[in-house]
């Protein structure tokens, strides 16, 4: 590794963030998904099971439609992550991540620039979907501060799904290790109370909701976008140490890569 | 002689999804997942007025089998994509083999492997608590659904891989067709869906009708309108499907 400093890392990201949104933009079989699934999620959550806010104990302000509405924020924040991590694989794939690891001046600057790239897609897909739920009348009845802190903790759970996908892609090298990157995600958000809040689910389900990151998170968004807060300092607490977790995964997976170029 | 030929390209159809675990598990693990998330997450739904049973399980197990179904779609058309970007779908056109054996060998195959997973999803959906109003009689009559349902995605899936001739295109079938799944009756009966929009997606919907057949079976026991309306969406996708793979087929041939 070359002599690595401040500057250098920031010259890197910046440079790779740039190149790979504009292969985002300019793709429309990598665009187009990304805003389909939270689309999907957002019509068949929000306006199938919209019967479910009249069921006995469900108590939500600003109706169903948010309370689904928080879900898909969380979840496409999480999977803009998790596509940022296919992309990386996919440049692995290709050789363009061994070349990138040839010729960046500080690799660090490698892992941050993805980093740059899930943040980007995420506030793509933030407000496309925010668009399309107003446009089906969603209510928001918390503050402009509230919204913020909502936002905010999206980007923070895009970078959650970053860290972990990254750290798997710098490991495997391959795009086959997609569903290793998809599935745990996948199933740490729907063991969280997705449909019902926390207090309707009953069995073991109640069990692992209740010791599961994501309920925090479901709980804080929800909180904030009703202006009821409800454990929100324990999710950015949650969001910010898995994000410190996962970045020592990704700088291990990179170390990783490294010693294989 | 028509007869040995598709019964020895079937055998192989079914050997070639058995033999690989990478695709077994997903048929297996993700309904069954699905199943056990859905039903706990969405057990207070049976609390609303006009749901059909206390059991959720009951309720949310029909959708297993359209899942299952999908997964015939990519396992066909990804061993079909695969035989033709191999080549080996080419030699087998230059070999004595008459033209509809050709693909109907392989659909046998995954028609038989829709009746098999349809077993292991009736065994997963009693083991999880779920109860088959219409008893053995109608395990058998879902057996006879899932094989045509299977059959039905299958044909779609190889068709895609007739026209495109590659694995990947047929993948990306997957979240096209899930979208099917996610607005139809899948986690509430249609007269409790309260948005209109959705209402009438769902309706126009086959997949709600193949849902509803199969969970006829497990809720109400014998109910002729669901059943019928199911075995005429299997059908008639079938025969769309079938269509479908012989046009494939023909343009595929005329390449080769």
């Amino acid at each position: 590794m070359t002599s690595p400093s401040h500057g250098g890392i920031w010259r890197v990201a910046l440079a790779i963030a740039w190149r790979s949104l504009h292969t985002y933009v300019r793709r429309p079989d990598l665009f187009v998904p990304s805003l389909i699934f939270p689309l999907v999620f957002l019509a068949a959550f929000a306006g199938g099971l919209s019967a479910l806010g009249s069921v006995p104990g469900f108590r939500f302000p600003a109706g169903y439609t948010a309370f689904q509405f928080v879900f898909v924020l969380c979840q496409s924040a999480m999977f803009a992550g998790l596509f940022t991590g296919f992309s990386l694989a996919f440049d692995f794939e290709s050789g363009f991540a061994r070349r990138l690891l040839l010729a960046a001046e500080d690799r660090r600057g490698i892992a941050l620039g993805y980093a740059l790239v899930a943040l980007s897609r995420s506030a793509i897909t933030f407000t496309v979907v925010t668009g399309v739920a107003l446009a089906a009348g969603m209510r928001i009845t918390g503050n402009g501060v509230d919204l913020v802190g909502l936002y905010a903790l999206a980007a923070l759970l895009a970078l959650v799904g970053y860290g972990w996908a990254a750290g798997v892609a710098f490991r495997f090298r391959t795009i086959q290790a997609g569903p290793l990157m998809q599935t745990p995600v996948f199933l740490i958000l729907f063991l969280a109370p997705v449909y019902v809040p926390l207090s309707l689910l009953k069995g073991w389900i109640h069990a692992v909701a209740s010791f599961n990151p994501a309920t925090a998170f479901l709980d804080a968004g929800r909180g904030l976008i009703s202006g009821v807060l409800d454990h929100t300092g324990l999710a950015f607490l949650c969001a910010l140490a898995l994000i410190l977790l996962f970045s020592a995964w990704t700088l291990a997976g990179l170390r990783n890569a490294e010693r294989s170029a | 002689m028509l007869a040995e030929q598709i019964g020895s390209l079937a055998r192989r159809s079914l050997l070639k999804t058995l033999r690989q675990p990478f695709q077994l598990f997903p048929v297996v693990f993700f309904p069954a997942i699905l199943l056990a998330v859905n039903a706990s997450g969405l057990r207070a739904a049976t609390r609303l007025p006009g749901f059909p049973t206390h059991s959720y399980v009951s309720f949310a197990i029909a959708v297993a089998f359209i899942q299952g179904g999908m997964f015939s779609m990519i396992n066909a058309g990804t061993n079909l994509a695969e035989d033709i970007e191999s080549g080996f779908f080419s030699r087998l056109a230059l070999t004595p083999l008459r033209r509809v054996s050709l693909v109907s060998g392989l659909l046998l195959g995954v028609a038989a492997l829709g009746a098999l997973q349809s077993a292991v999803y009736i065994l997963v959906g009693l083991i999880a608590g779920a109860h088959l109003d219409a008893g053995f009689a109608g395990a058998l009559v879902i057996l006879a659904l899932g094989a045509i349902t299977a059959l039905a995605f299958g044909a779609l899936g190889s068709a895609a891989a007739l026209f495109t001739g590659s694995g990947e295109a047929v993948q990306g079938l997957f979240p096209l067709f899930f979208v099917f799944i996610f607005m139809s009756s899948s986690n509430l009966p249609r007269q409790l869906l309260r948005t209109g929009w959705f209402h009438t997606v769902a309706t126009w919907n086959p997949v709600s009708y193949l849902i509803e057949g199969f969970r006829s079976l497990f809720i109400f026991g014998w109910d002729g309108t669901a059943l019928w309306r199911a075995f005429a969406v299997a059908a008639g996708l079938t025969l769309v499907g079938l269509l479908a793979v012989a046009g494939g087929l023909r343009r595929r041939l005329q390449r080769t």
